[in-house]
């Protein structure tokens, strides 16, 4: 009887709880919204807002990519709103399956900035949350233990990670997102626009040449340095190689910047600075791209669970709840100081980064790259059969696709 | 039986066989014929995101007044084939360099072809064998231990197959317990997942190890009907273990052994799995991969439904080609029944 008691107790906690959760939100949301969108802290932030307000059930899932035109296309759409990314945006623009919000933008989002809206032809069609971008990340201690400045190009990052390798005070001086497919691709991506400034011709590639070259050659100098199992490693892998203390630089995203000072998971923490991402070329921009994350909603929903979507997802964006977790993501909002943690984010795009240049033809060069680099790094093929398999790939995909 | 009669307790079967199997690969087939495109335009578009307006040309789909993409199926005759195979470059590279491997394997076919036929033929020895030997031992054990020790060994094959390679992955990636263990032991760094041919062990072992239990129950049950007055006869004349094995037991089991050859043929043959598992991809493809690959969605939202169609056709008839010496044997066999 005891224990059915405290069981009682303990249940009924729960309600109490949650009743005391869904206070948090002010918008009592009576129309079911559904959202997909991918899985880093960020999301998390905005997601669990949301969900305080009721009726409101998040998908969370780092390969959310994989499903997200799929899901949106059906009619009636799968999910009422997701997150997206810069280059997922023109996956779901090309499709035509997201609605133009500027009603909805008119009606409630004050609180929303400029740069926040995603204009497409004079329509917003999506709402931009945060900017993210690779950038340096860097253990502090072991730099200055090891009188190394801060790298600002590759050149001195692969004389650094010597030194570091050479004290042999971390397993591994480098960390990097290396695992093949889409991860290795935006490796790629990154360092070539260090080097050049344009993948394509029109619509043919045109990074079989020497700035494609020196790309190869840098990353896999970058790789002797790394763990030998880089193929397989991920952001998530390399965030958790600095947390436990085994690498001492690495280029990764700046929405796993937070993640170093958690003192759950991280035994490093204030340990791991940020700057902004090395130069491929003394004299160049650094060798990463910017990406933004926002929402959009789609085209197969009624009215009615769009207006829900989009006054739930102003909750999720509204400043005062990114404020309160400045630390989760660089945000776009104005309305407070960026945390410490978002400053190489910052660095970089002053430093002039490209914007990653999102396209169709540019997403089948991304997979592409992503499937043929790794050959190269391993070294079972050449530098030159590397770049023409990637051109000669890119052909028949593009063509296939009716691009060419 | 009337001829009605048979008709009417076939057709049941024969009409969702039609539908399930024989439809879906007459799809395939014409699909591997086919680009699936969608219908483009190159245009102007001003874009505007938090780091600035841009007008940019570029090439986007058509849609129709509903807001679809309107989706074209081009007949190309073999070219997909063409593209997946890649006669020229595989010839041009044999004329230049001979039969050399590191240039023939950059054609992603050749790499996965060869990796699915030694990861296929490689495995069926030890799994018949270390099967047939398990059998064998368990065949003798005292009644009391017979059921939990089938129930132990059947356990591998109980688990899902992505959930097995993902636990032999982490038992054995960078910093993995069974890793952390033998460098303690042997004190030297240990990177299994550094290089393909170590990636390729561990496919092979943990297939071997999952397929086993599955040889195993199926000899056991053979061995239960093995006569036991054969047995005792060729011991009376004198024939020790090994030739009461080779003689007695193996023919009584050998349909058996060549059902699971078989299944494990087929099976292993479509090895997908263990790539995913053991995030493998940079290192080892397979052909079923290659299909999986080609109908992944990209960012640009389009998937390449020919070339995969065109890896599926292939890999089927790569099955059939493997399959035909096994099926003639036991085709054979029937037909000395009936006479």
């Amino acid at each position: 009887m005891k224990k059915i008691l405290v069981l009682f107790a303990i249940f009924t906690s729960f309600f109490f709880l949650a009743g005391t959760n869904a206070k948090a939100c002010e918008l009592n949301n009576s129309v079911p919204v559904t959202s997909l969108s991918a899985g880093f802290d960020a999301w998390k932030v905005v997601t669990s807002a949301m969900e305080e307000c009721g009726n409101f059930t998040p998908t969370l899932d780092q390969e959310y990519r994989d499903k997200l035109v799929a899901s949106l296309e059906s009619n009636p759409s799968q999910f009422t709103m997701a997150g997206v990314s810069a280059s997922t945006n023109v996956s779901v623009l090309d499709a035509g399956v997201t609605r133009s919000l500027d009603d909805l933008v008119a009606k409630y989002g004050d609180s929303l900035q400029d740069n926040q809206k995603i204009v497409i032809d004079g329509k917003i069609m999506a709402i931009a949350m945060m900017t993210n971008a690779q950038h340096l990340f860097y253990r502090e201690d072991i730099l200055s233990d090891l009188g190394i400045d801060i790298p600002t190009t590759y050149d001195e990052l692969l004389k650094a990670a010597k030194v570091i390798k050479d004290a042999g005070v971390v397993d591994y001086p480098l960390g990097g997102t290396f695992k093949s497919g889409w991860n290795l691709g935006e490796e790629f991506v990154n360092m070539y626009l260090g080097f050049a400034d344009s993948f394509f011709d029109g619509n043919m590639p045109a990074v079989n040449n020497n700035d494609g070259y020196e790309t190869l050659k840098m990353m896999k100098k970058l790789t002797e340095y790394m763990d030998p199992e880089y193929l397989t490693s991920d952001s998530t892998y390399v965030q958790q190689q600095f947390q436990q203390g085994k690498i001492a630089l690495a280029n990764l995203w700046a929405s796993r910047a937070g993640a170093m000072d958690n003192a759950e998971e991280s035994t490093v923490v204030g340990l791991v600075k940020f700057a902004s991402a090395p130069k491929a070329k003394k004299n160049g921009k650094p060798a990463s791209t910017l990406w933004w994350d926002g929402v959009v909603i789609a085209k197969n929903v009624t009215d009615e669970e769009a207006e829900a979507a989009f006054k739930l997802a102003m909750v999720g964006l509204d400043p005062a709840n990114l404020g309160a977790n400045p630390e989760a993501a660089p945000w776009l909002s104005n309305a407070f100081d960026p945390a410490p943690s978002n400053i190489g984010a910052i660095l970089t795009a002053k430093s002039g980064a490209a914007p990653y240049p999102a396209s169709a033809k540019m997403s089948t060069l991304h997979g592409v790259l992503g499937a043929a680099i790794g050959d190269y790094l391993t070294g079972a093929a050449t530098a030159k059969a590397t770049l023409e398999k990637i051109e000669a790939d890119y052909i028949t995909a593009a063509t296939e696709k009716g691009l060419l | 039986m009337k001829k009605s009669t048979f008709l009417v307790f076939t057709m049941p079967s024969f009409i969702m066989m039609t539908l399930f199997i024989a439809l879906p690969l007459l799809i395939v087939l014409i699909q591997s014929f086919q680009f699936n495109q969608d219908v483009l335009e190159t245009i102007e578009r001003e874009n505007c995101d938090p780091f600035g307006c841009k007008t940019e040309t570029i090439t986007v789909p058509v849609l129709d007044e509903n807001g679809n993409k309107i989706k074209n199926n081009i007949w190309v005759g073999f070219q997909n084939y063409k593209n997946i195979l890649k006669f020229e470059q595989l010839s041009s590279v044999i004329s230049n360099d001979g039969f050399e491997w590191s240039k023939i394997r950059s054609i992603d076919f050749y790499k996965a072809l060869r990796f699915t036929l030694t990861f296929t033929f490689i495995t069926l020895p030890f799994v018949i064998i270390l099967g047939l030997i398990l059998a064998l031992c368990v065949n003798v054990l005292i009644n009391r231990l017979k059921g939990p020790i089938i129930f132990i060994t059947l356990l591998p094959f109980i688990i899902t197959p992505v959930i097995g390679a993902l636990s032999i992955k982490w038992l054995f990636i960078g910093d993995g317990i069974l890793t952390l263990f033998l460098e303690n032991i042997l004190d030297k760094d240990i990177a299994l997942f550094s290089q393909g041919w170590t990636i390729e062990i561990l496919m092979l072992f943990y297939r071997v190890w999952h397929t086993i239990p599955f040889a195993f129950v199926i000899f056991y049950a053979g061995l239960q009907t093995v006569d036991k007055e054969k047995i005792e006869a060729a011991f009376v004349d004198g024939a020790n273990r090994l030739q009461r094995l080779r003689f007695i037991i193996i023919p009584h089991i050998m349909p058996l052994i060549v059902f699971v050859a078989l299944i494990h043929l087929m099976d292993s043959y479509r090895v997908f799995d263990e790539i995913v598992g053991f995030s493998a991809s940079g290192f080892r493809i397979s052909l079923q991969w290659m299909t999986y690959d080609f109908l992944r969605i990209d960012d640009s939202g389009t998937r390449s439904i020919g070339r995969a169609s065109a890896t599926s056709v292939l890999t089927m008839i790569g099955i059939i080609i493997i399959l035909i010496p096994v099926l003639r044997r036991t085709f054979k066999e029937q037909k000395e029944k009936r006479l």
